[in-house]
């Protein structure tokens, strides 16, 4: 397969970027987009250029490293998936592909495709854990209903990748902070803490210039692990608990 | 090669093995809560061991320096493991306990861990499950609401507890939460994008580590009393394999040249049921969850023309009659059928496609079928055990494995090898401890499928947080470590010149073209069969992509801006000194063990033939500087408690 790429390059933080253009050739179908990059870079290379900087690293679609906009969507256009599980096989061969960073005030670019994402660990620094330490009672000891643990589970998927706030219009990662709020509050050990830590994470989004969430729904759509916005709601719930407790 | 029959002490507590760790506790020095605020101690690596243990030390009250590579604690590779992690719970009431664990873990790993290890291993395995549902971690329930467990990889119990494929995940951002919970307390400070070049060592005490800051280029310096390091192996060796892209053995490595041993290299599983490899633009191999072998069949066709007609596609798979598959794994051991080992699983794959019945164009595939499963116990109960591993295939190869068999060939997945521990984890520089993968001490010659995750928190949880206290009690009055002592410019100065000089090189080859000829050289010749004309021949080819190396490769941009050419043409001069004492350490072993499976030594039937006689001991190899060879150092084995036995899995 052929591909004309066009490509967000950007120096670092500071300088300003633009698009520029290469061709790919010869890409086999089966080749993920990322290694049709790595066949991009190592062309780059040979020829003396800069290659093109981007995040990833398990390529498996678990470690949320990497990310790309690719022709307008978040993790391009196949759906459930992050861009490392993307494949060729669902571009067109000879089409003209968009690549740019993820796009959002609270992400500044590091360098080309590269962004910092520093504040969904300051996010989670402010409340996500349970503030249990040393020896703790048996694992069996609270039974808990496997409806709960595995709503739970659906909530933990999320890895962090930050489609959503880059989908967003508004640039708000309330699908983030809701996923980590409803994981632990589904539990009975998160329960205890569930309003205090919604409030804490909120204010803390609030803080690091992420927007708010005006329900378009985009994060649920563009999300590659399928969190529900249901999750924004319970989130919603524990933050008022957390006002009327005030 | 200097072989050196030096006794390594490995640091055994006396008395009987179930009271080994109790005593050791019992008898440790503590460090009080207020010596413990002027002691800082530096974690390398976020991962199950380092996230735990940086966690963990802050708790204690130590200062903590964690330092990762990508851009948060919660990437690291343990994310990336699936099937689960194992405890000796016994909550099935299906007889297992701590000795059984024990056991099945020195088994499963042919008799070449350390019994003392891997008993308090199998000993504090049970906190771990405590302590990562206390800190929220989703396990899978049942509906009466208490915990539920699974058999895996090979084990006759169901003692495996998982969170769907996404246990590693779960747990990795259990820990995480918990470093996270450290931070917000001031006790653990975290610094992302830092790649660690260099171990700092002042009068024989590891003291420091210099660091590359991935962004802006900066070098720089970090103190501490003690150096945890839990960087993860070296699979990427072979620059196809299951592990990230970015885990490389840079850290371990200089920390080797800095006097710490590394021992048993040459002990590298291979996975067997990964996605086959596609073509010659792939760039990391997938793992697909040994968990399907619970329920999943492993086959080829019995003949050579099925065969022909599947690589033309003129038939598919299941159009193949029952009557006309070899189910080898359950032919060739009755006894354990698809769930044997992943080495011996690993070595049939490789045994029927030499033998000419690999099932796709590469010849390189084997079949694991789920038709059988899913008629007896309907696609609901499969889709619920297996679903996201399901869509996870079918995303990749474009198969739907709910209707034709998934193909499956081995990967390297592991290395068991590791620095050098002794019984606290301490390697030979006092002050450096390694955890995890990082470290070779529990899983012999192979390790058991879910107990990665358990080896890695146990280290970080609960053995490290104790072992080190002995060692820092001695260091109270020892003050804040000045990096301005001299060993710190050296150290600086060296990681310097070693980047200027792959700048200067300016030749033509791209880093990952060096590597993938590295890597088919070790997987062509230390890969899953292995004999001492193909290693001494390894040796020699290793030695050329060196020179290519030395006098070829092609790194752009400059040393000061966010690069990562440059990260890899660093890691790629290390990943070069661990292929050869990987292929060193396989020539010195003359037994198949494990994962090392030397053809000189198998039985008639092509089964691996272990020599106890010659071979008990870890092997542990010295730096001896860049022209020298290394000198190895034999740690043997004593087995007390276990009586050595020929694993079995036929009957």
């Amino acid at each position: 397969m052929k591909f004309t790429l066009k490509i967000w390059r950007q120096k670092n933080a500071k300088a300003k970027g633009r698009f520029e253009t290469y061709q790919v050739e010869g890409i086999s179908p089966d080749t993920s987009f990322l290694e049709m990059l790595d066949i991009l870079n190592e062309k780059l290379v040979r020829e003396g250029k800069e290659p093109v900087a981007f995040d990833h690293d398990c390529r498996e679609g678990i470690c949320g490293m990497c990310s790309l906009y690719v022709n307008g969507r978040a993790h391009g256009p196949d759906d459930d998936v992050t861009t490392c599980q993307l494949h060729c096989r669902k571009f067109h061969d000879g089409d003209t592909i968009t690549i740019e960073p993820w796009r959002s005030a609270a992400f500044p670019v590091i360098k080309d495709l590269v962004v910092n994402r520093g504040a969904f660990d300051q996010i989670l620094q402010a409340g996500g854990f349970i503030n249990i330490g040393g020896i703790v009672p048996d694992a069996n000891a609270i039974p808990i209903s496997k409806v709960d643990a595995d709503e739970s589970m659906d909530a933990a998927a999320c890895i962090g990748c930050g489609a959503c706030v880059a989908t967003c219009k508004n640039g708000s990662a309330m699908l983030f902070v809701a996923a980590r709020v409803s994981s632990l509050a589904k539990l009975p050990q998160g329960r205890v803490e569930a309003a205090r830590r919604a409030k804490a994470m909120v204010a803390k989004m609030d803080e690091l210039g992420f927007g708010a969430c005006s329900n378009t729904q985009a994060c649920e759509a563009e999300c590659p692990k399928g969190v529900s916005i249901a999750h924004i709601a319970r989130l919603n719930r524990e933050f008022l608990l957390a006002k009327v407790q005030d | 090669m200097a072989d050196i029959e030096t006794k390594l002490n490995s640091g055994i507590p006396e008395g009987p093995l179930a009271e080994k760790w109790t005593n050791y506790k019992s008898h440790v020095r503590v460090v009080n809560p207020n010596n413990k605020r002027k002691l800082d101690i530096i974690v390398v690596g976020t991962g199950l061991a380092g996230a735990s243990a940086a966690a963990t030390l802050g708790e204690l009250g130590y200062n903590v320096k964690v330092f990762c590579i990508s851009d948060s604690p919660r990437r690291a590779h343990s994310i990336a493991a699936q099937g689960g992690i194992n405890a000796a719970k016994n909550y099935q009431n299906d007889n297992d306990s701590v000795y059984r664990l024990f056991y099945d873990t020195i088994k499963g790993g042919d008799y070449r861990a350390r019994e003392a290890n891997v008993y308090r291993l199998a000993e504090v395995s049970n906190l771990i499950i405590d302590k990562c549902v206390a800190q929220g971690v989703p396990f899978a329930r049942e509906y009466g609401g208490l915990l539920a467990n699974r058999s895996f990889g090979g084990a006759q119990v169901s003692r495996t507890f998982y969170a769907r494929g996404q246990t590693g995940q779960q747990l990795l951002l259990g820990a995480y939460a918990s470093l996270n919970r450290q931070i917000a307390a001031g006790k653990v400070k975290s610094y992302v994008r830092r790649e660690m070049l260099d171990l700092v060592v002042i009068d024989g005490k590891a003291r420091g580590i210099i660091c590359r800051n991935l962004v802006t280029g900066e070098i720089e310096r970090y103190g501490a009393h003690a150096v945890v390091l839990a960087t993860g192996g070296y699979g990427n060796t072979y620059f196809l394999s299951t592990n990230a892209m970015n885990c490389n053995c840079s850290a371990a490595l200089q920390c080797y040249r800095k006097g710490a041993y590394f021992a048993n290299p040459c002990f590298v599983q291979i996975h067997p049921t990964c996605i086959p490899v596609h073509g010659e633009q792939q760039s990391k191999l997938t793992l697909m969850s040994e968990s399907l072998r619970n329920d999943g069949r492993i086959w080829v066709p019995k003949k050579l023309e099925d065969v022909e007609k599947l690589r033309k596609k003129q038939i598919k798979p299941s159009q193949i009659p029952e009557e006309d598959r070899d189910y080898y794994l359950e032919r060739r051991y009755p006894a354990f059928g698809n769930l044997v080992p992943r080495d011996v699983a690993s070595r049939a794959a490789k045994e029927r496609c030499d033998a000419g019945y690999g099932v796709n164009e590469t010849g390189l595939a084997v079949f694991l079928d789920f038709a059988e499963p899913i008629k007896r116990l309907g696609r609901k109960v499969i889709e619920e055990r297996y679903g996201n591993l399901f869509q996870m295939y079918e995303k990749i190869t474009d198969v739907n494995p709910y209707e034709e068999p998934m193909q499956i060939f081995p990967a390297i997945h592991y290395t068991m090898g590791g620095i050098w521990v002794d019984y606290s984890l301490m390697t030979t520089i006092p002050g450096l401890y390694a955890l995890g993968e990082a470290n070779f001490s529990d899983h012999g010659g192979n390790r058991l499928g879910a107990s990665a995750l358990m080896q890695g928190l146990a280290d970080g949880y609960y053995v490290l947080p104790y072992t080190i206290g002995d060692y820092l009690s001695h260091e109270i009055l020892t003050p804040k470590i000045d990096t301005n002592h001299p060993a710190f410019k050296e150290a600086e100065d060296a990681v310097k010149a070693k980047i200027e000089k792959v700048f200067k090189v300016k030749g033509s080859q791209p880093v990952d073209a060096l590597h993938k000829k590295l890597g088919n050289i070790m997987w062509e010749y230390v890969g899953m069969a292995r004999n001492e004309a193909g290693l001494k021949k390894a040796l020699g080819l290793i030695e050329e992509v060196r020179k290519e190396y030395e006098t070829d490769v092609k790194v752009p941009g400059e040393n000061n801006e966010f690069n990562q050419e440059l990260e890899k043409a660093v890691r790629f001069g290390d990943f070069l000194d661990m292929a050869k004492l990987i292929t060193l350490d396989a020539l010195n072993r003359g037994e198949s063990c494990g994962g090392h499976f030397r053809e000189e030594s198998q039985t008639e039937e092509g089964e691996a033939k272990r020599d106890d006689e010659h071979y008990m001991y870890v092997s542990a190899w010295e730096y001896r500087g860049e022209k020298e060879e290394p000198a190895l150092h034999k740690e043997p084995l004593n087995y007390e408690e276990v009586k050595l036995s020929t694993r079995n899995y036929k009957d």
